[in-house]
């Protein structure tokens, strides 16, 4: 299993994912000028700041040529992670859903929250049980999403709301306390709180480790 | 050079400069400066650039220790930590800026501490800072201040990708004018990849790179940083400079590339007094000359006269010296990392500072009479024959009983949790950090092989202002505490001396005092000075802030996972007060909400008996014999079992025994006590080193005390409810 974590000007937390994912699999990063995927299985676009953010968060980095071929391997079926930042730009990109606006408190808030797993089918929750809390921390400024209420019912009907803030944990104002979310087809899930920051019980909590085990046991074809 | 319309001694007083050290620039030069040179030596004989009303002060602190690495003179100091790797950090400030413009102010004060610790050759792995202001409760200035210095703190170091590990945060009244901000950056490098400053090697070219160069900051550490603010300090604005951290982050990958690829001679940043500081400074430790071509510097303004470009602070530009061979390879990285580098000189051996304009010269002065030959002065120091400072408003009800005490106590802004202003900060962004905000009473990250680093900052303005040298002695004395608690022995300490303006009298005697304290504290510590700063004329149109040197203090653990914490964490517990601890009410934090003056003097401190107690608790902590361990400061006992209380969601109950005074036991403060918990058996053991007297157990969902006839009781609820008085304030 190799992972492939994208490395933008103003990445803050790749190297943290390369660490996470580091634990179930291979993981090397990925040059945002450079256009070779290094034959990974998947990959994962990180938080951080890219580009420092000034014209709405995610919205330069979706052009970068690496992910390019991000977009073309997810259209393959291949699996890809946002985080944070991440998921900012796999929404500008069209890859999922959706988007991220600016907190309802108008504040960057970093904080542990209880996020509850609605689908733990997807390739992304596979070792995760229906409803399972998991604790990781949260950290951003433009975590509130949004998308149009019926487009929001038809995505749950979907399945596609893969992870929810537990009551009284979602701080940014997100419609339905939505966390995390997938595309149509389930390669691809981007999610605000940062599930590569819960891998280890000196620093955290481990219940993160369980996404990226899952994405592992998914392209490994082995079915939790 | 053309002598045309020499400035007059008249300008040259504007800049900063006394009629007298216009006169020794004329000496030095052996003619009148023009007005590039001018600007240059008014930047670096300024007190920000020179500390020449301190450096003969700073120069009786203890520098050298079995653990320093790199001391004081060089962008950051820097302590052993173990195998190879070193520890860099450094406390700075930016008070006056963020004055005038907090969020910029702030943010910039990161930036600039980040580089200093890069530039040394470390990756930035940890931000602290420290904050003085009003009184949040009345003064809208000071929300606004307050507000705009956590967003500028916050909106930098998150978006640069650097954990704010911790922090601490005052409110008084004297800088309600004049408010501080201080950061403290740590960084982690291999030992044997530091890098100085000094330029060296002829021949060899210097390459500026980072942002492009414009009029923002000029001036700044001249007439914004060593001058008092007036009334109308918005006028100063344009003296502000305006940080990007994007730009940052790239010049710190940039950097740090470019020393692990062996590509550098010397590297420094641009802070203060921009070019014209760094390059001086590179020659000065090199003992050479630097030639410099401002036509070559990328600007963002195309009409800029040479001495702005020599004096600008724009942020995030640092400057390398690069042998010739080199210098193609160095360019192409910067241009990667899109910081696109630009030879604007060389290095050569004239001892001169040449300042060129294309062909033309347009300043040239000796290298030894910028950076040295400024005059240092002796301080006056002399007692206030009155009181400073008047007494603090009194909030609190005279017929208080220990109950509402307690409440007023843990909801007074200086006690109140700083969750609201934390989480605005990323903490755990580079994975390292084992104890975050609040959970224990120093920040603790994880190094490589186990093994861990601590690391806090403090200040107690007010205990200063009482007794500048006992109350310095405190506040090391705090820090060391709070490390002890986590479990880790001190390495080193750095200092921000924020203080008035110490051409008075009673302002040299607060700073004299203060570093004398300073200096025996770390010296019987073993805890040496590496570095620092010092900002003076910190006074507004009411008077001078309370003198507030900021220590912070790194230390290590030799294994991680048995870093302290301070809640209380099982039912059952005993619960010890440690430490020969003799507590008093004299400008505590209750007699501040009492509205009581600052008395004249605190009580001796025996240093050695609180690092002997010191000892012992990290020691118990190291053996994971403690289920928590926890410092008493401000409050007294009481608040510090309170917040044991709440960091662990649970009650205890407690009985002094027969007790004099039970407002002096609960609420009095003094260097040297702790509240730990654990088994009975583990604190019987502790006995064994220290003075420990059990006073209660832990459990339940109250805190409820006995001291001789006295009694309190509160829920957690209450507790809690009245922490989050912070909380209002950011809505």
């Amino acid at each position: 299993m190799k992972f492939g974590v994208l490395r933008f000007p103003g990445s803050c937390d790749e190297v943290d994912a390369q660490l996470a994912a580091g634990r179930v699999g291979e993981a090397v990063l990925l040059w945002h000028r450079d256009r070779d995927l290094q034959g990974c299985d998947a990959i994962i676009v990180p938080g951080g700041f890219s580009y420092g953010d000034y014209l709405r968060a995610g919205a330069i980095a979706r052009f970068s040529p690496m992910m390019e071929e991000v977009i073309a391997f997810a259209r393959d079926g291949g699996l890809v992670l946002g985080i944070c930042n991440g998921f900012q730009v796999l929404c500008e990109a069209g890859l999922l859903p959706g988007a991220l606006l600016q907190n309802t408190n108008r504040r960057f808030t970093s904080r542990q929250v209880r996020l509850e797993v609605v689908n733990s089918e997807t390739p992304f929750t596979l070792a995760c049980a229906p409803g399972e809390l998991l604790s990781v921390p949260a950290k951003h400024g433009s975590g509130r999403y949004y998308a149009p209420d019926d487009q929001i019912d038809a995505m749950e009907a979907a399945g596609q709301v893969v992870v929810r803030y537990a009551p009284g944990d979602c701080f940014n104002g997100s419609a339905r306390d939505i966390a995390g979310v997938c595309n149509q087809a389930g390669n691809v899930f981007g999610l605000m709180p940062h599930p590569e920051h819960a891998v280890d019980p000196l620093t955290g909590s481990t219940d993160g480790l369980r996404i990226f085990e899952s994405m592992a046991m998914a392209a490994e074809g082995v079915r939790g | 050079m053309a002598d045309a319309g020499l400035p007059t001694v008249e300008e040259a007083m504007a800049l900063g400069l006394t009629r007298g050290e216009y006169e020794l620039v004329c000496e030095k030069l052996d003619r009148p400066p023009n007005q590039v040179e001018l600007a240059m030596f008014s930047l670096l004989w300024s007190e920000h650039c020179a500390y020449k009303h301190s450096k003969k002060l700073l120069m009786t602190l203890p520098t050298e220790g079995e653990f320093v690495v790199m001391g004081p003179g060089e962008n950051a100091g820097a302590v052993d930590v173990g195998d190879g790797l070193v520890c860099a950090f450094k406390v700075e400030s930016h008070n006056h800026p963020s004055a005038v413009e907090p969020f910029q102010g702030a943010a910039t004060g990161v930036g600039g501490i980040l580089r200093d610790i890069f530039a040394i050759g470390a990756r930035p792995i940890a931000v602290l800072d420290s904050l003085r202001f009003g009184d949040p409760g009345t003064s809208e200035r000071s929300r606004f201040l307050l507000d705009g210095a956590v967003s500028g703190i916050g909106h930098y170091g998150n978006s640069i990708g650097v954990p704010t590990v911790g922090g601490e945060v005052y409110f008084e009244e004297p800088y309600e004018q004049n408010c501080l901000v201080n950061a403290m950056a740590l960084g982690l490098g291999e030992r044997e990849k530091l890098v100085r400053s000094a330029a060296a090697g002829i021949g060899n070219i210097l390459v500026l790179y980072g942002a492009s160069t414009g009029r923002d900051g000029i001036g700044g550490a001249s007439v914004l940083a060593s001058a008092e603010l007036g009334e109308l300090s918005e006028d100063k604005r344009p003296t502000v400079q305006v940080g990007d951290p994007f730009e940052e982050s790239k010049l710190l990958e940039c950097s740090l590339e470019l020393l692990e690829a062996g590509l550098i001679v010397a590297l420094q940043d641009l802070g203060a007094a921009g070019l014209t500081s760094s390059a001086s400074e590179m020659a000065s430790k090199g003992e050479v000359g630097i030639d410099i071509d401002v036509a070559k510097v990328p600007l963002r303004e195309a009409d800029m006269e040479p001495f702005e470009i020599m004096v600008s602070e724009s942020q995030e530009r640092m400057l390398c010296v690069v042998e010739p061979g080199k210098l193609d390879t160095v360019i192409a990285l910067t241009d990667k990392w899109e910081v696109h580098g630009t030879a604007i000189g060389t290095v050569t051996d004239t001892g001169q500072m040449r300042i060129f304009r294309g062909e033309e010269l347009v300043g040239e002065m000796p290298v030894v009479a910028l950076v040295d030959d400024c005059p240092l002065y002796d301080l006056d120091p002399a007692p206030p024959a009155a009181p400073i400072y008047p007494p603090p408003t009194a909030t609190l009800d005279p017929a208080a009983d220990l109950r509402q005490a307690l409440l007023a106590l843990i909801a007074s802004p200086n006690i109140a949790s700083r969750r609201p202003l934390f989480e605005q900060y990323d903490s755990i962004v580079q994975s390292r950090t084992v104890r975050r905000p609040e959970e224990s009473d120093a920040a603790v990250l994880q190094l490589p092989g186990g093994r861990g680093l601590a690391v806090s900052i403090d200040g107690n303005g007010r205990k200063v202002a009482a007794d500048p040298y006992r109350g310095t002695i405190g506040v090391v004395l705090e820090c060391a505490s709070n490390l002890a608690c986590a479990g880790a022995q001190p390495l080193g300490t750095t200092n921000n001396l924020n203080f008035g303006n110490p051409e008075k009298p009673h302002i040299a005697w607060q700073l004299t005092e203060a570093v004398r304290g300073l200096g025996e504290a770390c010296r019987a510590l073993e805890a040496p000075i590496v570095g620092g700063n010092v900002s003076l004329y910190n006074e507004g149109a009411s008077g001078p802030i309370y003198p507030t040197p900021v220590i912070g203090m790194v230390g290590r653990l030799p294994d991680v996972t048995r870093a302290g914490r301070l809640g209380f964490a099982r039912e059952g517990d005993a619960i010890a007060l440690v430490g020969r601890f003799s507590p008093a009410l004299p400008a505590s934090e209750l007699a501040r909400l009492r509205g009581e003056a600052l008395p004249d003097g605190l009580p001796d401190v025996d240093i050695a008996a609180v690092r002997a107690t010191q000892e012992a608790v990290r020691d118990a902590v190291r053996e994971g014999a403690l289920s928590s361990a926890h410092d008493i400061a401000e409050g007294g006992l009481l608040v510090a079992i309170a917040e044991s209380c709440l960091a662990g969601d649970v009650g205890a109950t407690l009985d002094l025994g027969a007790c004099e005074d039970a407002w002096s036991a609960l609420f009095g403060e003094a260097p040297g006590g702790f509240v730990v918990s654990g088994d009975p058996s583990a604190i019987a053991r502790l006995a064994e080193h220290t003075d420990v007297d059990v006073i209660g157990a832990v459990g339940g969902d109250r805190l409820h005390v006995r001291a001789g006839d006295g009694e309190a009781n509160a829920t957690l609820a209450e507790l809690r409810e009245a922490h989050r008085a912070l909380a209002r304030l950011f809505p």
